[in-house]
């Protein structure tokens, strides 16, 4: 029985539970005794006490017995043996388990033929394929492993079945005028708004393991010191009796153009995002500020992959032909380049900077401001001298911010920056980024055990560490600037 | 310097003003309130280049030309040896794109013995016509042996000539459509045979090799999935822990430990998701790789941060005296907070996840790594069948080299673009209308 069905049914049992124990309670309710808790929560605690431990039982069964599967079917496997025909043991499994998974589609009663060869058009004619080393001997494994799961799925459905009417029952015998329906329900509750508020810590702790352990297995191959200090970026792919050649993993090239390029979208988002949240927040008039205000946050709407086509498609070849005409003859900026790259990001960039910083400029008390116009300082000498030194924390905040967001963008260098792994001061020439890496060596069919994969993961915990400081310190200067003036 | 020339304080005792250089400072006023309009229009003057350039490459997109042509299905090329009645697979593999030559080359007046012409004219209409003339003869076998009007595709470049887009000055060895191709184009267009149609193909083909047959039917379908996904993951749990952290939980070490984290997950890098994606749900959990599923769950953990922080900012913005209110008239904290705070915070939560979904919407790095950059050509049934999604098809068309295809693409980031648009449009209204000051 397929364990979504199991589920559907345990639910089916939480209603049935929920309307018979909101009818009990709303029956005991003669006027005599004043109840607890309302009907419905008699009818919930019902539901609850049917469904959750049912479910949780179920999950674990399933995974439960998905592992005794795995062992079973590794038991029944034939010793391996210098002329096995499939490569590994994990393999072997894998065909036995797809075998196992297209046996069930057939109809029942069909007599099963001994041989591959003969069983492979009965799969077809019902629409799965199978890889063509599948062996003759896996058929019994899998006719097996089939019986097995079926065992196990039907004994898992009944204990469930059983423990979800058990729920049900308890719950409802509980039922009385002074039973307090409410705390229980609402207990479970707080302990689900608690677990939604965990998943954030979890996806923290994935993010780190996940990357930590691939990168560890990475380093097992590739030295850290080479990794990290290592100018030349060239994984080679193994070729076949290359000896064992695995390519250089410099990180010191990517690293070099992330930065270079996030600081050129920095020289131009944060003067340009500064002055505009400035200019919104000091001079603009209330007609403006109602048209221009959402006219930026489209800019900030707008997905990256359309500012990376942008670049590629139209500024770059621009940039290139001016270049052109200006020198009169060859180009000295190229189609994809850092200024490119970091030209187009910088407008991206420009919305988050404005609208940071105008959070921080209008969180300047106002008898500061006022204080300064009194004196008789123009409306500018107020910004500079008064606003933005007092707002400068802040600012500093926001800009640690931006420069994260800079770093960790993918889909405009992706695009605009190029591929070419170079060291360069030009700013008109191609460098790539972590993120370009990481996205180049993760696209296509690769094993996944080879350095050339595993690299991007210690790419991305590279990224994610540099990223992660930044916001730290961001975060911690905006916040404590925050309470300065509260 | 003074402000008021002496000589019209005649008669007075001249006390010069102290020189505090107001011209200076007022001129250093104008320059600076220009620097902050300059700075305002490069922002919006960007904004309008990017999407005048894009409106103006990719609004072709949406008309596909077509010739319609009289269609004889001949049963000599169909089925040359009678078969069909037995062998269903002759009606599959029978030479479709014979028929529409046929009847193109009579239209057109051609001798099927010249050679050179005949090959002229192979490229003149879409392979995508085998599919087309396919479908009408599999679903009635009847058509055989009669005649009817079909809507064929013109290929790729010729639906680029017909739009004028093909130079016709460059020599004719360096483009793509020779002279006679134009002319017989030309010839079609008088007969009104050409026309330029709406483009229903761009939203409904999946992936193919060739500009005039592919669409983003699956991209649309494979985003819808995610969106749903997004939404039926992403509210819930983050209502959820923003309702916790908000009303629930006491300061202490573990629920700072948690708020700093989702402050730090809202700003780590999308791509850093899809790595984690790829590690835990690909290869820890063995999901499907290109399945809408997987890349919703990772788009969920993405989103989940922002909902968050706005669901926070809405729940903080209900006065206490509703909390009070409540609380003081019986109702238990639980009751308090889904009776009272949650329904006068709606709007404000509501307007986070619209925009956490646009967000999700347009993001494409993380979607990039659990690979969906597959070539799809079927329309995935279930979110667990390989998919793309609208900007991953954005991206996968602009890896290709030819002209139609860079059309393709920015009509598709049109489209895009709309839907993000109506979405942020939706929010800003939202808030408008529904934002309560205390």
């Amino acid at each position: 029985m397929s364990s979504l069905l199991v589920l559907a049914i345990v639910i089916a049992i939480g209603v049935v539970a929920f309307v018979i124990g909101r009818q009990r309670a709303a029956a005991q309710d003669t006027g005599k005794v004043k109840p607890h808790s309302r009907a419905h929560y008699h009818g919930w605690w019902a539901f609850l006490l049917a469904v959750l431990p049912a479910v949780l039982l179920l999950a674990v069964w399933d995974i439960g017995s998905s592992f005794y599967l795995d062992r079973h079917i590794h038991a029944a496997l034939p010793e391996r043996t210098v002329d096995s025909k499939v490569a590994s043991e994990a393999l072997d499994a894998s065909l036995v388990k797809s075998l196992a998974k297209g046996l069930r589609r057939l109809d029942a009663g069909t007599p099963l033929p001994a041989t591959f060869a003969e069983l492979q058009p009965l799969l077809i004619a019902k629409g799965v394929a199978l890889a063509s080393d599948t062996q003759d001997y896996m058929i019994p494994i899998a006719v097996d492993a089939n019986s097995v799961q079926d065992r196990l799925g039907l004994f898992g459905a009944v204990v469930t079945f059983a423990l979800s009417v058990a729920g049900a029952f308890y719950a409802l015998r509980q039922i009385a005028p002074r039973a307090r329906a409410r705390n229980n329900v609402e207990r479970l509750m707080l302990w689900g708004l608690l677990a939604a508020s965990t998943i954030a810590i979890l996806t923290t702790v994935g993010i780190v393991l996940s990357m930590l352990f691939q990168t560890i297995t990475f380093f097992e191959s590739v030295s850290p010191m080479s990794f990290f200090f290592g100018t030349v970026w060239d994984p080679r792919f193994a070729a076949a009796g290359s000896g064992g050649s695995q390519g250089q993993f410099g990180l010191i090239p990517l690293l070099a153009g992330t930065l270079y390029i996030a600081a050129v979208a920095l020289v131009v988002a944060v003067p340009v995002g500064l002055m505009s949240a400035v200019y919104m927040s000091e001079y603009a008039s209330r007609s403006v500020r109602s048209v221009v205000k959402p006219a930026l946050e489209l800019l900030a709407g707008i997905p990256t992959i359309v500012y990376g086509i942008f670049a590629v498609v139209t500024l770059g070849p621009f940039l290139r032909d001016l270049s052109a005409a200006l020198t009169g003859g060859s180009p000295f900026i190229q189609g994809q380049s850092i200024f490119t790259a970091g030209l187009v990001m910088g407008v991206m960039l420009i919305p988050v900077v404005s609208s940071l910083s105008d959070d921080i400029i209008t969180a300047v008390p106002r008898a500061m401001r006022d204080g300064s116009l009194g004196l008789g300082a123009t409306r500018s000498e107020t910004i500079k001298r008064v606003i933005l030194p007092a707002a400068l924390p802040g600012i500093v905040g926001a800009i640690l911010l931006t420069a994260s967001r800079a770093i960790g963008e993918t889909m405009i260098v992706v695009l605009a920056a190029g591929v070419a792994a170079n060291l360069t001061a030009n700013p008109f020439e191609a460098m790539t980024t972590i993120t370009v890496k990481i996205v180049n060596q993760l696209t296509g069919d690769l094993e996944f055990n080879s350095p050339q994969t595993l690299v991007a993961f210690a790419l991305g915990l590279t990224l994610f560490a540099l990223t992660l400081v930044m916001n730290i310190v961001a975060l911690y200067i905006v916040r404590k600037y925050r309470e300065q003036y509260e | 310097m003074t402000d008021i020339p002496l000589d019209t304080m005649a008669g007075t005792v001249a006390r010069p003003r102290r020189d505090i250089g107001l011209k200076a400072r007022y001129a250093a006023e104008r320059r600076f309130r220009i620097y902050g309009v300059i700075a305002i229009s490069v922002g919006l003057a960007f904004l309008a280049i990017m999407l005048i350039t894009i409106v103006a490459k990719g609004y072709t997109a949406f008309w596909q030309t077509t010739v319609t042509l009289p269609i004889t299905f001949d049963e000599k090329v169909i089925d040359p040896s009678g078969k069909r009645a037995t062998d269903s697979s002759v009606l599959i593999k029978a030479n479709y794109p014979k028929l529409a030559e046929n009847a193109l080359v009579t239209k057109l007046g051609i001798d099927p013995a010249n050679k050179p012409m005949m090959l002229k004219l192979k490229g003149f209409l879409s392979e995508g016509a085998r599919v087309q003339l396919r479908d009408i003869v599999t679903a009635d076998p009847s058509v055989i042996g009669t005649t009817r009007d079909v809507n064929i595709l013109a290929a790729a470049n010729l639906d680029s000539a017909f739009k004028g887009q093909i130079d016709l000055s460059v020599d004719e060895g360096r483009r793509k459509v020779s002279n006679q191709q134009i002319d017989w184009m030309n010839k079609l267009r008088a007969d009104g045979v050409m026309d330029e149609h709406f483009n229903t193909g761009l939203f409904s083909y999946g992936a193919s090799s060739r500009p005039e047959t592919s669409g983003m039917g699956v991209a649309i379908i494979g985003s819808f999935y995610m969106m749903i996904i997004v939404l039926l993951l992403a509210l819930p749990i983050g209502v959820a822990a923003s309702i916790y952290l908000e009303e629930f939980a006491k300061k202490n070490r573990f629920t700072d430990l948690i708020e700093v984290n989702i402050n730090n997950l809202a700003a780590v890098p999308s791509i850093v998701f899809g790595l984690l994606g790829l590690a835990v749900f690909i290869n820890f959990l063995g999901m499907p790789r290109s399945a809408a599923f997987v890349g919703g769950l990772v788009l969920t953990l993405m989103t989940l941060p922002t909902i968050i922080i706005a669901t926070r900012a809405a729940l903080a913005a209900v006065p206490p005296s509703i909390r009070s209110a409540a609380l003081g008239l019986g109702a238990s904290k639980m009751q308090m907070v889904f009776q009272h705070i949650l329904p006068l915070a709606a709007p404000g939560i509501l307007t986070g996840t619209i925009i956490g979904l646009a967000r999700a919407l347009g993001e494409t790095a993380p979607l990039l790594l659990i690979g969906m950059v597959a070539f799809v050509a079927d329309y995935p049934a279930t979110p667990f069948d390989p998919a793309t999604a609208l900007p991953v098809q954005i991206y996968l068309w602009s890896n290709e080299a030819e002209r139609a295809f860079v059309e393709r693409m920015s009509g598709a980031i049109i489209v895009l673009l709309i839907f993000l648009m109506a979405m942020n449009i939706t929010a800003i209204v939202l808030r408008r209308r529904f934002e309560r000051r205390w």
